[in-house]
C-alpha cells in the first residue's frame, strides 16, 4: 500500500528533510488514508476528526486539508459520511442534540470548535449550499441581500444593491432575473433556485463554500450551469463539494477524497483518483462495483 | 409451492379484485355516511334554532295616541329633575283608557295596562327628553307590547288562536281589535340589540352580554396569544430535549383536556380570593380563558412551527444567521398562519365557555353595559343559560336568538380562521 506523506506522522521531524513535509503538522495519525490528505498552503485543516451520533460512530479519525482557491470532491456511497463531514466544517452539525464532534478542525489556522467560537461569523465565512434548493420564501432580491443585512455588511440601499447585482452576476444568475428581483425566488426553476442560493451564500463573501450534492435535484443542463460556474467561483472561494456523481467530482474539483464507511479511503489529484485509484476500495468504487 | 400458469395467477387476480372494490366501496359508503349524519345533526340543530329564534328579532309594538299633558304628568316644565319624578304611567295608562274606553273594574283595567311594556312610561320620557315642545302636545307612539301579548301574537296560526298563558279572552279580543286597525304590528326589534339583560322580556337584549364577551376575549386574546406563542418558540425552538422539557409538554397536553369548570375554580381562588380582583369582571373572566386557552395556543403554534420545512431553517443558519435571527426572520413568519389559526380557534373555543365564569360570578343578573374590563358583565353564553333558566315563556325564542348571535360570531371567527390560512399560506 502506498503510504508517501502519511509516514510523515510517524516519522521523526525533520528526518527526511523535505521542504514540503516540514511544513505539515508532524505529530498526526492519518494511518489509514492513502495518497495526499494534506497539502502545503491549507485554507481548511480537519485533524483526527471523530464524530458520533449518540452512541454510533459516523467519522472514524478524518484528516483532511482543503487547499486555498481549491475545489475538492468528496465521494462515497451512501452513508459513508461524507455529508456529515462537510456539516462539521460550518458547525451545521450543532443542531442536532445527540451528535459530537471531536478533532482538530480550523479555518486559517483558526479553531473552528471552542466555547470561545462564535458560529455567526463562522458562517459568515464558510458558506453553504445545499442538496435541495432552498430560497426563503422571499424575493429574490431579500434572498440574496438576507447574508449582507443581518452581518450588517450594506449600510445603504445602494451598497446593498450593488453586492445584490454583482452577486447574481456571479452566480450567473443576473441576466435572467434582473426585471423580476420583487418576485418570489420560490418561483424560480429549480436550476435557478440553486444558482440563486449560491447568489446568497457568496453575497456575504465568504472564503470557503460549502456544497452539500449542489446539483442533485436538478437536470443536466442545470447542473451543467451549476459545474462551470464552480470553476468560476474557484478563482475567489475555496470550495469542498460532495457529490454522488464522479463524472462531476472529475469535471469541477482538483483533489478528491474517497470516504468508506467513514473513513476516508483515499485522497488524490482528481486525475490520479480516477485513472490511478491507490486504494482498492476506491477502484472497486469508481469502476462501479459498488455504490 | 406448486407452480401457477400465467392464466390461474391472472384469475386469482380477478377474484381478488372483486373483493377489493367491494371493501372500498364499503370504506367511501362509510366515509360519506359519517359525513351526511354530521350535516344532518347540524341542519337539525340549525332549522331548531332558527325556528325558534327568529322570532326574537321581531318584537310586536302597539301604537297609542298620547297626550302629554302637564296635569296628568305633574310637572309644568321639561327639565331633569321634573323628568324623573313626572308620572308618565300616567300618561300611558290615560292613553290605553281613552284608546278602549268601555273598561272599567280593577281586574280589567288591570289587563288592559298590561297590553304594553313596563318600559313604556321610559319610552316616553326619553321622547320628551329629546323633544321638550312635545309637552302638552298629541302624538302617536308605538310601544313595545308586553311579553305575554308578544308570544300570544307572534304564536296566532289562521284559526286566530294562539298560545295563551296569562293572556285573557277579554286581552285577547283587544289584541285582534288593534292588529285590524294596523294599531299593533311586529317591528324590528332594536331594543334586543341596544339594551342588557331584564327581567321583562320585551326589554331584555343582548348588548351587555355582548360588549362583555368582547373585552373578556380582548383580555384573552392580549394575554393567550403572546404568552402562547412565546412558550410554543421556547419550547420548539430554543429548550434542551430532557426530561423537563417533556414534563412540561405533557402537562400542556394535560391542561387542553382539563375540564374547564377547574379553571373556573382555580380562578376564584387564586385571581379573587387572593389578589382581590372584582368579581364577575371580564379582567378576570379573561384571566381564566387565558389559563385555558393557553395550551390549545401553545400546542397549535408548535404543530405550526413544526411545520416550518427544516430547509429553510437550515439555510437561514447556514448564511450565518442567530437562532433568534433564524426564528423571527424565517421560522415566525411562516408558521404565523397557523399559529394565526390555533389563536382564533382557542378564541372561538373561549367566546362559548360558560363553566369556568359561572365560577368568577359572571353569572349575575347585569343590566348595565359594562363601561371596562373591571366592570361587573356576563358574556353571551351565560346569558343564553341565564334566559333558559327563566321562567317567561318570551325567553324561549331569546335564547335561541342569542344562541344564533353566538352561533353567527362563532361561524364568522372560524371561517375567518380559514380564510386567513389560505390567504397567508405560503407554498415553498
Amino acid at each position: 500500500m502506498n503510504t508517501m506523506i502519511l509516514d510523515a506522522g510517524n516519522a521523526a521531524p525533520a528526518a527526511t528533510g523535505q521542504v514540503e513535509q516540514d511544513t505539515v503538522e508532524t505529530n498526526i495519525k492519518v494511518s489509514e488514508t492513502v495518497g495526499q490528505p494534506l497539502c502545503k498552503d491549507a485554507k481548511l485543516s480537519m485533524r483526527n476528526v471523530n464524530v458520533f451520533y449518540g452512541e454510533t460512530q459516523a467519522i472514524h479519525d478524518v484528516s483532511l486539508d482543503i487547499g486555498r482557491n481549491e475545489v475538492v470532491a468528496m465521494i462515497g456511497p451512501s452513508g459513508c459520511g461524507k455529508s456529515t463531514f462537510l456539516r462539521c466544517i460550518n458547525r451545521m452539525n450543532d443542531t442536532i442534540e445527540s451528535c459530537r464532534v471531536e478533532g482538530d478542525l480550523t479555518l486559517d489556522g483558526e479553531p473552528i470548535y471552542g466555547p470561545k467560537v462564535d458560529v455567526v461569523p463562522l458562517r459568515a465565512r464558510v458558506g453553504m449550499v445545499f442538496q435541495k434548493p432552498n430560497p426563503f420564501p422571499k424575493t429574490i432580491y431579500e434572498n440574496v441581500a438576507y447574508g449582507p443585512k443581518i452581518h450588517g455588511i450594506a449600510s445603504r440601499r445602494a451598497e446593498l444593491d450593488e453586492i445584490v447585482e454583482n452577486s447574481l452576476r456571479r452566480a450567473g444568475l443576473w441576466d435572467e432575473v434582473k426585471d423580476r428581483l420583487d418576485k418570489p425566488g420560490t418561483g424560480l426553476s429549480g436550476g435557478q433556485q440553486q444558482r440563486l442560493c449560491i447568489a446568497r451564500a457568496i453575497a456575504v463573501s465568504p472564503e470557503v463554500i460549502l456544497m452539500d450534492e449542489p446539483c442533485s435535484a436538478l437536470d443536466p443542463i442545470a447542473t451543467a450551469r451549476i459545474e462551470e460556474l464552480i470553476d468560476e467561483l474557484r478563482k475567489n472561494y475555496t470550495i469542498a463539494i460532495v457529490t454522488h456523481s464522479m463524472q462531476q467530482a472529475a469535471r469541477v474539483s482538483q483533489r478528491t477524497a474517497y470516504f468508506h464507511l467513514g473513513h476516508l479511503v483515499e485522497v488524490n489529484d482528481t486525475e490520479t483518483v480516477f485513472t490511478n485509484p491507490q486504494h482498492e476500495l476506491t477502484e472497486a468504487y469508481i469502476t462501479g462495483r459498488f455504490g | 409451492m406448486t407452480d401457477l400458469t400465467q392464466d390461474q395467477v391472472r384469475e386469482r387476480i380477478e377474484q381478488s379484485l372483486a373483493g377489493r372494490h367491494r371493501k372500498e366501496k364499503l370504506f367511501r359508503g362509510l366515509g360519506i355516511a359519517s359525513i351526511a349524519f354530521g350535516v344532518l345533526a347540524v341542519l337539525v340543530l340549525f332549522t331548531d334554532i332558527i325556528s325558534k329564534g327568529s322570532g326574537a328579532f321581531v318584537q310586536t309594538t302597539v301604537q297609542l295616541e298620547v297626550t302629554y299633558d302637564p296635569a296628568v304628568l305633574g310637572i309644568d316644565k321639561v327639565d331633569e329633575e321634573s323628568l324623573t319624578w313626572a308620572n308618565f304611567t300616567g300618561v300611558v295608562r290615560e292613553a290605553l283608557r281613552e284608546r278602549f274606553p268601555g273598561v272599567s273594574g280593577r281586574s280589567e283595567k288591570r289587563e288592559l295596562y298590561s297590553l304594553v311594556s313596563t318600559g313604556a312610561p321610559f319610552t316616553l320620557r326619553n321622547r320628551l327628553e329629546a323633544n321638550p315642545e312635545l309637552l302638552g302636545q298629541t302624538e302617536k307612539v308605538w310601544f313595545a307590547a308586553d311579553d305575554d301579548v308578544d308570544t300570544f301574537y307572534k304564536s296566532l296560526d289562521d284559526s286566530a288562536e294562539g298560545f295563551r298563558g296569562r293572556t285573557s279572552d277579554q286581552m285577547a279580543a283587544w289584541v285582534a281589535q288593534l292588529a285590524d286597525s294596523g294599531e299593533l304590528k311586529k317591528r324590528f326589534n332594536t331594543t334586543f340589540f341596544t339594551n342588557g339583560d331584564s327581567r321583562e322580556p320585551e326589554q331584555a337584549g343582548i348588548r351587555a352580554a355582548l360588549v362583555g364577551s368582547l373585552l373578556t376575549l380582548m383580555v384573552t386574546l392580549a394575554l393567550s396569544f403572546p404568552i402562547g406563542v412565546a412558550a410554543a418558540i421556547y419550547l420548539e425552538e430554543f429548550a434542551p430535549k430532557n426530561r423537563w422539557t417533556d414534563l412540561i409538554e405533557v402537562n400542556i397536553n394535560n391542561l387542553a383536556a382539563v375540564p374547564s369548570i377547574v379553571f373556573g375554580l382555580l380562578g376564584l381562588a387564586i385571581f379573587i380570593n387572593f389578589f382581590e380582583l372584582p368579581r364577575s369582571a371580564p379582567l378576570v373572566g379573561g384571566l381564566v380563558l387565558t389559563l385555558m386557552t393557553l395550551p390549545t395556543i401553545i400546542i397549535s403554534s408548535r404543530a405550526a412551527l413544526k411545520a416550518v420545512p427544516p430547509s429553510i431553517r437550515e439555510a437561514a443558519m447556514g448564511m450565518g444567521a442567530s437562532r433568534m435571527q433564524v426564528v423571527l426572520h424565517h421560522v415566525l413568519p411562516l408558521a404565523m398562519p397557523g399559529m394565526l389559526t390555533g389563536a382564533i380557534i382557542g378564541m372561538a373555543q373561549a367566546l362559548g365557555e360558560t363553566a369556568p365564569l359561572l365560577m368568577i360570578g359572571m353569572v349575575a343578573f347585569i343590566v348595565d353595559v359594562p363601561g371596562g374590563v373591571t366592570d361587573p358583565a356576563t358574556v353571551l353564553p351565560v346569558q343564553i343559560f341565564l334566559w333558559a333558566d327563566s321562567p317567561e315563556r318570551a325567553f324561549v325564542e331569546k335564547t335561541s336568538a342569542a344562541i344564533m348571535v353566538l352561533l353567527s360570531f362563532l361561524i364568522v371567527m372560524n371561517a375567518s380562521a380559514v380564510w386567513l390560512r389560505k390567504k397567508l399560506e405560503r407554498r415553498w
